[in-house]
């Protein structure tokens, strides 16, 4: 039988509140972290099957023909180096949107996690920047590892091509972090999740250039792709890896937008979080 | 507008509210109340669902605006200083947030982490509480795989983690079964004699007797009343109830006979409710005008008689 | 006929670039399943076909592009369009088959007891097991319908031959959808539902979907052809691209056994579960 009295100093004495209001969005991040961590073996399955099967089959399997068939090459190199960094890209962006909308669901929705969070000195704001770091956090372990195969499958060369992983990082925390606001945002979000599975991240890895040159498609699909996050990601992508061409111009275009679009997703998300917990 | 009431008089403040107001559209939730909450309080809100409880509640716990009206908390505003205000809260709310993926020991060291404590204080701080909410053989389980009640004690032993100078339960015990409410009202009435302030919402008349020191009674956003559970129902009720039945036609047919023989009656749809000093000579009586009820039952009067009388309406509907 | 919103999460998930085992939580997908149920997500059943068009349209067109003219037989050539076509219809109708009999009936199975409460009435274990495996057939039917309706006014998909890649899409869902549902009634944990989703990508990129086998060296050949989703794909590319031969029949049989083998144990484990 428990008779505990408690040690008790009182909230007064042991709680630095500025020390939260600092640190905050890191305590969420730790929480998801180590929600993530439970599913350890999965992560780490997906981290290291995806890329093998994605290079295996399409990068060596399609590579065949391709190259047999282009003499040249496509933009000049092998449809390996080629298609490398889109790939990279595009699996980080897709984990990172993942990993940023899911909890969002479940913190207002299923099991009211945010709610219990905001029920400490914890904010809406840091609950979205937490969210999004551990979101983060994981896509950042699966960027390196898909890196390490990129390079041991040759689709990648020289020390320079590590800029690889900060930039689709970038890239994929901007698309990530104005999706997760948009979801925050709208009320029937289980639904909406589905649609932007269906209609918009799908048509995206698919349209964006990642297997071929953009140029390639008739003008009005060339569209999608100017829109997408993971079109810039793969230009810059591939210029940093094989040199691909692009001007100075269209290098500040690709990451101003990625930039802008960093800053209106976290103004979205911390105004959608604030405005939900208070509801 | 209510004073300072002598018997917590002197003891310091820590939630005062007045003209407390919070609208929905054109829905009142909240209709201007003042209360005033003293360290060491057991305060408790009473009344049905829909009277305001929850939303005074939300307000108190700086997770939700008012739309008027002033309160303070620790001496801050909540619009103003939430996080600082949260940072003394201990919050059980309503319906059970707690990680259901994560053990019960995580859930603790998760939640106190938010409260930036050092890991070390937490894992000590873990020990006591599982102690407190007799869950230490459950320590390593996940949440989801636990009874209502223990998921209960979890949420209250969550709150504590941070040693809040207020501990809130909104509905502590709604949903359980009545061995496991006499549980945690075992646990809240030892946080009470160690001096916790608790804010209790509760629709349970028995919940507020065990646990209250001082009690508002709340009915659709207002304030019907204000004192100790002892005194309300000295004011508001006689010593004795007897509820007297005498089929579902009849009740109402006997009622203006009875309503005779004792200053105030209620008659409900099966039984009739007469308030008296004394019921055993009251059932005499009625039973020597010849109204033999099939059942009678002379009871002390209760906080439900106290409610039943302020509002003409049941707290459990 | 209710869909689970297992389904559509699982669904949602198929083919995404970075598929996501874990996100799907226990707990969280149970409760998506209960407030999907109230709210019906139909359509996001029905645009389950939209991928594969997209995917046709993407590879046919733009890698189509890159790789030139396919040969299927000696001196049959055809366009990489027509050629990923019929595996993109087959792999569909495998991936709906699936998701409904396996995280579908998972909950049914686990949680919500329903097949218990059918098993109370005069249903048998082989009624329950034919209605689950029906209404995946039903989907295939549609999505399959659907695909063929659009692909083949743009002469992709050809001939009289072509609409026999309807029923052809029907006999793959059943096979796997037979199949499925077996592994789902041995299946204890989410972790092991989870094997399924992690199968299914490599079977759909290595099935010769999107280039010819010969590009693999010997034995891995051998390795492809004993898979299911290898010779649902022959069917349905032999059919739509007018290829009638003997092998066909090899093709079909594959999967008259499984269904064979799917349904008669999958009853059987019913009454095992159900009926002690």
């Amino acid at each position: 039988m428990s008779t505990t009295d408690f040690s008790r100093k009182g909230s007064l004495q042991i709680i630095n509140v500025e020390k939260i209001l600092r640190m905050g969005s890191f305590y969420v991040a730790q929480a998801r972290i180590r929600n993530i961590w439970q599913w350890k073996w999965s992560v780490l399955g997906e981290a290291v099957a995806n890329p093998m099967f994605y290079l295996l089959s399409i990068g060596i399997g399609i590579g065949k023909i391709v190259n047999s068939h282009q003499s040249v090459g496509v933009d000049g190199v092998k449809y390996l180096t080629f298609l490398a960094p889109a790939l990279l890209a595009a699996t980080c962006i897709q984990g990172a949107v993942g990993e940023a909308t899911h909890p969002v669901l479940e913190g207002f929705k299923w099991a009211k996690g945010f709610f219990a969070m905001n029920a400490t000195p914890i904010t809406g704001e840091q609950i979205a920047n937490g969210v999004l770091l551990g979101a983060m956090a994981r896509v950042t372990f699966g960027c390196v590892i898909y890196y390490t195969a990129l390079y041991s499958f040759g689709a990648v060369h020289g020390l320079h091509t590590l800029w690889l992983i900060p930039m689709t990082l970038f890239a994929a925390n901007s698309f990530a972090v104005l999706m997760m606001g948009i979801c925050a945002a709208i009320k029937n979000d289980d639904l909406f999740l589905n649609m932007v599975q269906r209609f918009l991240i799908m048509p995206l890895f698919l349209f964006s250039g990642t297997f071929y040159s953009l140029s390639s498609m008739p003008k009005f699909l060339q569209i999608i792709g100017w829109a997408s996050p993971l079109w810039h990601a793969t230009e810059v992508g591939r210029w940093i890896s094989y040199g691909h061409h692009i001007s100075h111009g269209a290098l500040l275009f690709h990451f101003s937008y990625m930039t802008i679009m960093t800053i209106v997703g976290f103004k979205v998300s911390h105004h959608f979080f604030v405005k939900r917990l208070a509801k | 507008m209510s004073t300072i009431d002598p018997a917590t008089g002197g003891k310091e403040p820590l939630i005062i509210a007045r003209g407390l107001r919070k609208e929905y559209g054109d829905f009142t939730a909240v209709d201007g109340i003042d209360f005033q909450v003293n360290r060491g309080d057991s305060f408790g809100f009473l009344g049905p669902n829909g009277a305001g409880k929850s939303t005074t509640m939300r307000i108190i716990a700086a997770t939700l605006t008012r739309s008027g009206g002033d309160i303070s908390i620790l001496g801050k505003d909540p619009e103003v200083r939430g996080p600082e205000i949260r940072a003394h809260l201990g919050v059980v709310p309503q319906q059970d947030n707690l990680d259901n993926s994560l053990t019960v020991e995580d859930n603790l060291y998760v939640y106190g982490r938010y409260f930036g404590l050092s890991r070390t204080f937490i894992r000590n701080k873990i020990e006591e509480l599982l102690a407190f909410a007799q869950l230490e053989e459950k320590r390593g389980v996940k949440v989801e795989a636990l009874s209502g009640g223990m998921k209960r004690r979890l949420t209250i032993a969550r709150a504590l983690v941070s040693e809040p100078e207020i501990l809130m339960l909104d509905e502590p015990t709604t949903g359980l079964d009545p061995q496991a409410r006499h549980i945690l009202w075992d646990r809240l009435f030892r946080l009470k004699e160690q001096g916790v302030t608790l804010l209790i919402t509760t629709h349970y008349m028995d919940e507020a007797e065990q646990l209250c020191d001082r009690l508002m009674v709340m009915d659709k956003g207002r304030i019907m009343a204000e004192d100790s559970p002892a005194n309300l129902i000295k004011t508001y009720s006689t010593k004795e109830v007897l509820e007297v039945r005498f089929g579902s036609d009849r009740n109402a047919q006997f009622a203006d006979q009875l309503r005779s023989m004792s200053d105030r009656i209620e008659v409900l749809p099966d039984r009739v409710l007469m308030y008296s000093d004394d019921c055993e000579s009251l059932l005499h009586e009625i039973v020597s005008k010849g109204m033999q009820p099939t059942t009678s039952l002379v009871r002390r009067s209760s906080l439900e008689d106290v409610f039943l009388r302020l509002t003409g309406r049941s707290l459990v509907e | 006929m209710k869909t689970s919103d297992a389904v559509l999460i699982a669904e949602s998930l198929k083919g995404r670039f970075a598929e996501g085992t874990y996100s799907r939580r226990a707990r969280a997908v149970l409760e998506h399943r209960r407030i999907a149920f109230k709210q019906g997500h139909w359509i996001v059943v029905l645009s389950g076909f939209v991928e594969p068009i997209l995917y046709l349209f993407s590879f046919g067109y733009g890698v189509g592009k890159l790789v030139g003219r396919i040969q299927v037989t000696p001196g049959h050539w055809v366009s990489y369009a027509q050629f990923i076509a019929p595996a993109l219809l087959a792999t569909s109708a495998m991936n709906g088959a699936i998701y409904d009999s396996t995280w579908n009936v998972f909950f049914r199975l686990k949680y919500d007891g329903t097949y218990k409460a059918m098993l109370a009435t005069s249903l048998g274990p082989l009624d329950v097991a034919l209605g689950e495996i029906g209404w995946a057939l039903f989907r295939g039917l549609i999505y399959a319908t659907g695909f063929t309706a659009i692909v083949m006014p743009l002469g992709i998909i050809k001939g009289w031959y072509g609409l026999l890649a309807i029923p052809a899409a029907v006999i793959i869902a059943f096979g796997f959808a037979s199949i499925g549902m077996l592994y789902t009634t041995y299946a204890k944990s989410f972790a092991q539902m989870d094997w399924v989703n992690i199968v299914m990508l490599p079977l759909f990129l290595f099935s010769g979907s999107l280039y010819p086998l010969s590009i693999y060296p010997e034995w891995l050949r051998y390795v492809i052809e004993a898979l299911p989703l290898y010779h649902g794909i022959q069917i349905v590319r032999c059919l739509s691209l007018g290829i009638i031969q003997w092998s066909l029949l090899v093709h079909v049989a594959y999967f008259v056994v499984m269904i064979g083998i799917g349904v008669t144990f999958t009853t059987r484990r019913m009454r095992a579960l159900f009926m002690r």
